[in-house]
């Protein structure tokens, strides 16, 4: 029945291949699929401009993964993205947890600690940077000369901006637990407690799956914020002359191998790059295989 | 009254003072951007949280400064932030959602090609891509505000037509089948048929490509000539990246007014906003 009803309309439409499908398709290519194929083959080029690239092979990965500040950017990106995954997962579902008892004002909360979603990163960035110099200033010091500083500056600055965030998919999350389970355990006598941990959290699993991910791969993705709030400060020079950008995380860092190093070839910030997507990739297939597991066993 | 009872009404009243108590720690940075903007520059370093009274208080000079401020009209990087937000917005849905009715019905080869490709492509950060697709941008003339629309389109096109093709599966297939028989051909059964009942997903893309695009930075400022075309993003990064002093009153000034549109925005749509971006984060 379906097959012959799809018959019928698919051939009639198919001869509009050029009017539906035909701008996606040109613009994916030239957005997409073009640059993607071209970055791949690229990160194992020699080059400065893309006309004059020589094949060289694995030679790009080999410097990208010896470079001491790369390596750095990623075991503070690692840090970085686990702390704020913790912290903006526990403190959202606090909040969600919070506004779902039926306080007056909840909506007004709400619409607060979602509100600093909608700003850029970039502006975020300022905003705060201003806000903690006006605080380190007094005590003669600045964002931009601590690492510790830095770090925990980004974390607060992200801390604010995605709490509301995972907030609203654990607020959808907690309203469809089933009310009767819930009453089931208030009348067998388990405490508030107990609730939460036995009934509430095992049934909003999906959502912290979801958010989980969400907030990790945030993290590792993390540029705008970063740039904006210190840019890499404070660097340390190496023994042998090179660089290390202390708070540089990995976006920035092939950001700035690209387009603000003295490297005689953009192949190794190339190879970064795909480095970098194979990382961010793996933990978006992780997610999806993690969810299908799940859901299979439920 | 029971014990139980009162014992839960305090725990609400603690609840309720804790939260609103958060509630002001969580205005306060907006606040601050807003004393800052009326104070004179040099005290925005050394009194960032006291009010603009007295000798600090600028009044409009900041915003008047700003205007103008680092050699570039602000005006203009409005200009081109509205109308590349607003362009690549309409852009990607009406592209999106037709190659998405396109994909759902058909469902030949090429289309699944298309369609998983389209899913490949939320998983890909943007540093894969930003050099080549910069480059490449740059060599088909596609680098001005009336053209980056379409590198919108092609980078951004993953996420919609994802939320647009698990949405038109769920259309039954007999409302389009009765706009056929009555004679109505595939281009006027999409626009008068379907495109109607894809309302409610081009509400949630539509603002999650809104947000995305206007707070953009990193991609129209390596697409676009920046000495000429600037939006808020850059232009605000441009001001506190440049060298010398930044006169932070002015930049505040700036701020701002970049995020008044975005919070009236906010607070006219927030019930759209809240339910897309609930939409996007449980599908992408």
């Amino acid at each position: 029945m379906k097959k012959r009803i799809t018959g019928m309309f698919s051939n009639p439409l198919r001869r509009w291949f050029w009017l539906f499908l035909g701008p996606v398709t040109a613009a994916f290519a030239i957005g997409f699929v073009w640059p993607f194929i071209q970055g791949i083959y690229l990160s194992f080029c020699k080059f400065k401009l893309i006309k004059i690239a020589t094949f060289i092979g694995f030679g790009n990965y080999v410097s990208a993964l010896s470079d001491a500040s790369f390596r750095h950017s990623f075991w503070y990106t690692a840090l970085f993205a686990v702390t704020s995954l913790v912290l903006i997962n526990v403190l959202g579902f606090a909040a969600a947890y919070a506004l779902t008892q039926g306080i007056k004002g909840s909506n007004l909360y709400r619409t607060v600690f979602f509100m600093p979603n909608l700003i850029g990163g970039i502006v975020l960035g300022y905003i705060w940077s201003m806000i903690f110099d006006g605080i380190l200033s007094r005590y003669g010091t600045s964002i931009l000369l601590e690492t510790k500083y830095g770090f925990w500056g980004l974390i607060i600055l992200m801390c604010w901006q995605q709490i509301g965030y995972v907030m609203i998919i654990y607020i959808a999350g907690l309203q469809s637990v089933p009310e009767d389970m819930l009453e089931a355990a208030k009348i067998d006598g388990a405490s508030r407690w107990q609730t939460l941990f036995k009934v509430t959290i095992p049934n909003v699993m999906p959502s912290i799956t979801i958010c989980t991910f969400l907030s990790l791969t945030n993290g590792f993705k993390l540029f705008d914020q970063n740039l904006a709030l210190t840019g890499g400060q404070p660097f340390i020079i190496q023994p042998d002359g090179s660089t290390i950008k202390t708070t540089e995380m990995m976006a920035l860092n092939i950001y700035n191998t690209f387009y603000n190093s003295n490297s005689a070839s953009k192949g190794v910030a190339q190879a970064k790059a795909v480095l970098f997507f194979i990382l961010v990739a793996g933990l978006g297939l992780a997610q999806l295989a993690y969810t299908r597991k799940r859901e299979v066993q439920q | 009254m029971s014990s139980d009872l009162i014992a839960e009404r305090r725990r609400k009243t603690i609840l309720s003072i804790v939260l609103a108590v958060i509630c002001i720690i969580y205005v306060l940075p907006v606040l601050t951007v807003v004393i800052n903007s009326f104070k004179v520059n040099t005290y925005v370093k050394t009194d960032t949280f006291a009010l603009p009274t007295g000798e600090m208080w600028a009044g409009f000079s900041n915003f008047v400064k700003g205007m103008t401020f680092g050699n570039y009209p602000f005006w203009n990087s409005v200009k081109y932030s509205v109308f590349i937000t607003v362009a690549s917005t309409a852009l990607i849905l009406l592209f999106t959602s037709m190659a998405a009715w396109y994909i759902a019905r058909v469902n030949s080869f090429f289309c699944k090609v298309i369609y998983y490709l389209c899913v490949f492509s939320m998983v890909v950060p943007f540093q894969m891509v930003m050099f080549t697709l910069s480059k490449t941008a740059d060599s088909l003339q596609l680098n001005t505000p009336w053209t980056i629309p379409i590198v919108y389109l092609g980078f951004g096109a993953g996420l919609s037509i994802f939320m647009f093709v698990g949405f038109v599966k769920s259309i039954p297939l007999e409302i389009e089948e009765a706009a056929a028989i009555d004679g109505c051909g595939p281009v006027r059964t999409f626009f008068t048929v379907v495109f109607p009942m894809l309302k409610p997903t081009m509400i949630s893309v539509g603002i999650l490509e809104i947000m995305w695009v206007w707070n953009d930075y990193l991609l129209p400022y390596l697409v676009l000539d920046i000495n000429e075309y600037r939006t808020i993003p850059i232009h605000i990064q441009y001001l506190k990246g440049s060298y010398g002093t930044v006169d932070l009153g002015a930049t505040m000034a700036l701020i701002l007014l970049g995020i008044i549109p975005v919070i009236v925005f906010y607070l006219v749509c927030q019930k759209h906003i809240i339910k897309g971006v609930a939409a996007g984060a449980v599908k992408g």
